[in-house]
């Protein structure tokens, strides 16, 4: 039988051993059905997913809500859209009691007097252009100026095929302004023209990427091996989809046979009552889901399925490491 | 009793092994001080399935709260077997 201390050195060991027992809990919470942006290719807002529900107002049952959520053994809490900065009292019920997550695209600036270390994910959409093209803004602008040097907020990068061979010069603007980077690419919901991914474009972006992290390795936050598997779709052989993700809610997950999967996940609407199908709309092809957290967690479920090799034991340790970074249980 | 905490050693791990479908050690051979997640790589949701199969096999119920403490196999077996001296 392979162990895990026979397939690793000591030094991997030792890095295996400050993952292997985080036993991460997360699920997904809809904290507002509004944005201060219509981003195209947002799957929220393209899915219909707004009107799904009607966000509760009351801040105390959003309290009362967050202490359910522990009850049953949530520890990592993603505030995921509309734009959850609209609602800093929402999100104050979870920041209070959990390890908390806030995506936001930037345009707010989360107070740090109220929220000292959460984390915060800002969306990016590529350049100038780019952004203008699809929300209408260039948000770096004034993003970057709300969270210059923060050590608790990263970007959220989405590549978009047209952003091939530009991706160095965003990095290297968000290196400058001392923040993070995380890379993950567009599904491109909505078919917005001349964004769907070609098979030779995600060849490219994967070198690309490998590039990137090469020569950024202090900003970006990330591995070749996440990058590999959500630009093939494949891990171990195996293809991406609905019989694969292992981010789908719990409660209504009716698969079988059941794939190894995040423990009681769910991704809650902001009425606190509905729950969606997955941490993105119902409404995409799960075949060509490009979501980098169900491509990373996908890899983290299934850790004995990469004790085959020392390398592949390696590379499950980078994704963990790197999923771990992203949500603040080990220091960047 | 140390008989039957053998037996119960052996068929923890016959179903370790079966449940997880590990290759290349029987229940004999299985150490069963061997740290399950350490070196096994077993995660929360394996001990989760395997927690499913032991209620099954010797009608208890082990609280979720008690699963990291579960880390080899005799420390399953010691644990299923005071539940079942004290009737729990």
């Amino acid at each position: 039988m392979k162990t895990v201390s026979s397939l690793l050195d000591a030094h991997w060991y030792e890095r295996y051993k400050n993952i292997s027992r985080l036993n991460i809990r997360s699920s997904i919470y809809d904290v507002t059905d509004r944005c201060n942006l219509r981003c195209k290719g947002c799957f929220f807002f393209s899915s219909g997913e707004h009107k799904v529900a009607s966000e509760e107002k009351d801040v105390g049952k959003w309290h009362a809500f967050v202490d359910k959520e522990m009850a049953r053994g949530v520890n990592l809490a993603i505030l995921i859209g509309g734009e959850p900065t609209l609602c800093l009292d929402r999100i104050e019920a979870f920041y209070q009691r959990l390890p908390t997550f806030c995506a936001t695209n930037g345009l707010i600036k989360v107070p740090r007097e109220r929220f000292p270390d959460m984390m915060v994910g800002i969306s990016l959409w590529g350049d100038a252009e780019d952004e203008k093209t699809l929300r209408g803004v260039d948000s770096f602008k004034i993003s970057s100026a709300n969270y210059a040097g923060d050590p608790h907020a990263y970007y959220l990068y989405t590549i978009t095929p047209r952003q091939l061979g530009k991706t160095e010069v965003i990095i290297k603007r968000i290196a400058d302004v001392g923040l993070k980077v995380h890379m993950q690419l567009l599904s491109n919901d909505e078919g917005v023209d001349g964004f769907s991914w070609q098979p030779d474009e995600l060849v490219a972006v994967r070198a690309e990427m490998d590039a990137m992290l090469d020569a950024y390795p202090r900003t970006v936050i990330s591995s070749r091996y996440y990058h590999q598997i959500i630009t093939t779709g494949t891990m171990l052989g195996r293809r991406f989809g609905w019989m694969e993700c292992p981010s789908v809610t719990d409660a209504i997950d009716k698969r079988e046979p059941r794939p190894k999967r995040l423990t009681n996940f769910i991704r809650w609407a902001s009425d606190l009552k509905t729950m969606h199908r997955c941490c993105t709309s119902e409404t995409r092809d799960c075949s060509t889901c490009k979501d980098g957290a169900a491509h990373m967690s996908w890899v983290m479920v299934n850790k004995r399925a990469h004790m085959s090799s020392p390398q592949e034991l390696r590379n499950w340790i980078e994704v963990y490491e790197m999923f771990a970074k992203l949500y603040q249980f080990i220091p960047w | 009793m140390t008989r039957d905490i053998n037996q119960t050693i052996i068929r923890i791990a016959e179903i370790i092994i079966n449940t997880l479908k590990l290759e290349d050690v029987t229940p004999q051979a299985f150490d069963a001080d061997l740290d399950l997640v350490d070196e096994v790589g077993v995660d929360s949701m394996d001990l989760a399935t395997i927690a499913l199969v032991l209620r099954d096999e010797y009608g208890i119920r082990i609280d979720e709260d008690y699963y990291p403490k579960l880390t080899t196999v005799r420390i399953i077996a010691e644990y299923i077997s005071n539940k079942l001296t004290s009737g729990e």
